[in-house]
């Protein structure tokens, strides 16, 4: 479960997070959405303690997170962009983030063999493609069986079968009761995976609620047509939430 | 922390930069001992090498370390992991690098052609320095997001207190050349860690009678105990105050 209330953060003079209340639950799984510079990778960074709010609270599984690092323990995070040490192999920089974490002991290793990591893992990461990279963030993601699942563009640059076998682990999770958080602009993966649609204008919550109530409140029978219809709203300036 | 320090001293040693300066600094320190036999000399010239080369290429290199290792700290940060543990191993990582180096490089040919005392205290100012930029960097890493201002700026710091500095004092002595000036030349020797290492230095070869009035006056300080001790205790706070400062910055900065 997380919780934040009133979260403000500002780059220089840019307020990217406006007063920002969101609830996200155990067993239910989020669509995040909105446009590019909504502040959608900031509130993920801010809720992972990459960021630091200026003001206002996040509580991950009922712990503020404001200089607090334990709580990391339960969150599995898949970045945009994965960056790793250029000079190390796959297989270094797995041993080395499972010798990090003695809280976990027992590995879910998966999506790790699906995508066939197993079998370069003498292969240094500055060699890799973004695929790969983006094979090896999510087999990193998902290796410690975390309770909360905060993936930012899970399957962008993923190959499509790649991409299958994501979405279905991502369901599988979903379906064990796990709190999933996804952002994408792929609407008919967010369609597939996910019950909850949160959007995002300019730092601030323009929409956060089932998508079956989005889909009754457009009047819309398809996702897709249903968060074209929201971005509509939100360029007119209509007033939601 | 231990373990976290095990790999960052484990990605340093495999750029081989470290062990690139260490040969450069055992070439020079046996070049040194091949021109000359006469130790206090040695000392001289080595101590030339510590004070402008040795802060330089440590505050460069901590500098590009920093950068180089964002994508490691982004990595580290994200998992169940302190910050300031990922800090310290950090700039704990790097200070243990160059050090080594140094007692290495400087330090091997003193035990193979022998060494005085002055020589020992060249090889404790030199780690002392080694840490001294080392912390400079960080903080100046840590303040920018951008490497060149980062490169720019620790540059700064060293033309600021290798040669700056210098200049400053000379011009101040020039100026109030009528007053009793040993106090205050204390104090801005103080001020600088490249001209305490210095001063310190020099105070143990033996080359006070060179400086005049000044000279005695410093080597009754130095010379003494306390001097010793005092002037030891302000390079460890030369040390410890910027990675404190950067230490405070680390904890609130956004990756």
């Amino acid at each position: 479960m997380i919780s934040i209330s009133n979260l403000n953060k500002k780059f220089g003079r840019l307020q990217v997070l406006k007063d920002m209340n969101l609830r996200f639950e155990r067993g239910v799984s989020y669509a995040m959405m909105g446009p590019n510079g909504s502040g959608k990778t900031t509130l993920i960074k801010s809720v992972l303690g990459l960021v630091i709010p200026d003001t206002g609270e996040i509580f991950v599984n009922d712990q503020n997170t404001r200089g607090n690092w334990h709580y990391r323990s339960d969150i599995g995070y898949m970045p945009q962009i994965g960056r790793y040490p250029d000079n190390m192999l796959i297989g270094q920089l797995f041993d080395m983030i499972r010798n990090l974490r003695k809280d976990k002991t027992s590995y879910d290793l998966e999506l790790f063999e699906r995508f066939g990591l197993n079998e370069m893992l003498d292969k240094p990461m500055r060699t890799l493609s973004g695929g790969t990279r983006q094979k090896v963030s999510a087999a990193l993601a998902f290796m410690f069986d975390p309770g909360i699942y905060i993936l930012d563009e899970p399957t962008a640059g993923l190959d499509p079968l790649a991409v299958e076998a994501l979405k279905k682990k991502i369901a599988e999770e979903r379906n064990r009761g796990k709190l999933i958080i996804i952002t994408s602009h792929i609407l008919s993966d967010l369609d597939e995976l996910t019950s909850h649609a949160v959007y995002l204008v300019d730092g601030e919550v323009f929409y956060d609620n089932t998508i079956e109530e989005l889909k009754a409140e457009t009047g819309e029978i398809k996702f897709s047509s249903a968060i074209a219809r929201l971005m509509e709203w939100s360029l007119n300036g209509v007033k939601k939430n | 922390m231990l373990k976290l320090l095990k790999y960052s001293l484990y990605n340093i040693l495999r750029t081989r930069f470290a062990l690139l300066y260490t040969l450069f600094l055992l070439m020079a320190t046996l070049g040194i001992y091949s021109l000359d036999y006469d130790l206090s000399r040695v000392g001289l010239s080595l101590l030339n090498v510590v004070l402008l080369v040795v802060p330089l290429v440590c505050i460069i290199f901590a500098t590009v370390h920093f950068y180089n290792s964002y994508e490691f700290m982004e990595l580290m940060l994200a998992q169940p992991i302190n910050r300031m543990t990922v800090f310290l191993s950090q700039i704990l990582a790097v200070g243990l690098s160059l050090c080594l180096a140094f007692l290495i490089g400087a330090g091997l040919p003193m035990l193979i052609y022998g060494a005085d005392s002055s020589l020992f205290y060249l090889l404790l100012v030199g780690v002392l320095l080694s840490l001294v930029f080392t912390g400079l960097a960080f903080l100046a890493s840590v303040m920018t997001r951008d490497k060149a201002r980062a490169i720019g700026i620790t540059l700064l710091f060293w033309v600021y207190f290798s040669l700056i500095y210098d200049g400053l004092v000379i011009y101040l002595i020039y100026v109030f050349y009528d007053y009793p000036l040993e106090g205050a030349t204390l104090a801005m020797v103080m001020l600088n860690p490249v001209d305490l290492a210095r001063v310190i230095m020099l105070m143990q070869m033996d080359v006070s009678a060179l400086m005049g009035f000044t000279g005695a006056f410093f080597q009754s300080f130095f010379g003494s105990a306390q001097g010793l001790l005092v002037s030891f205790s302000v390079l460890l706070i030369w040390i410890l105050l910027p990675v404190w400062a950067a230490a405070r910055v680390f904890k609130k900065k956004d990756l």
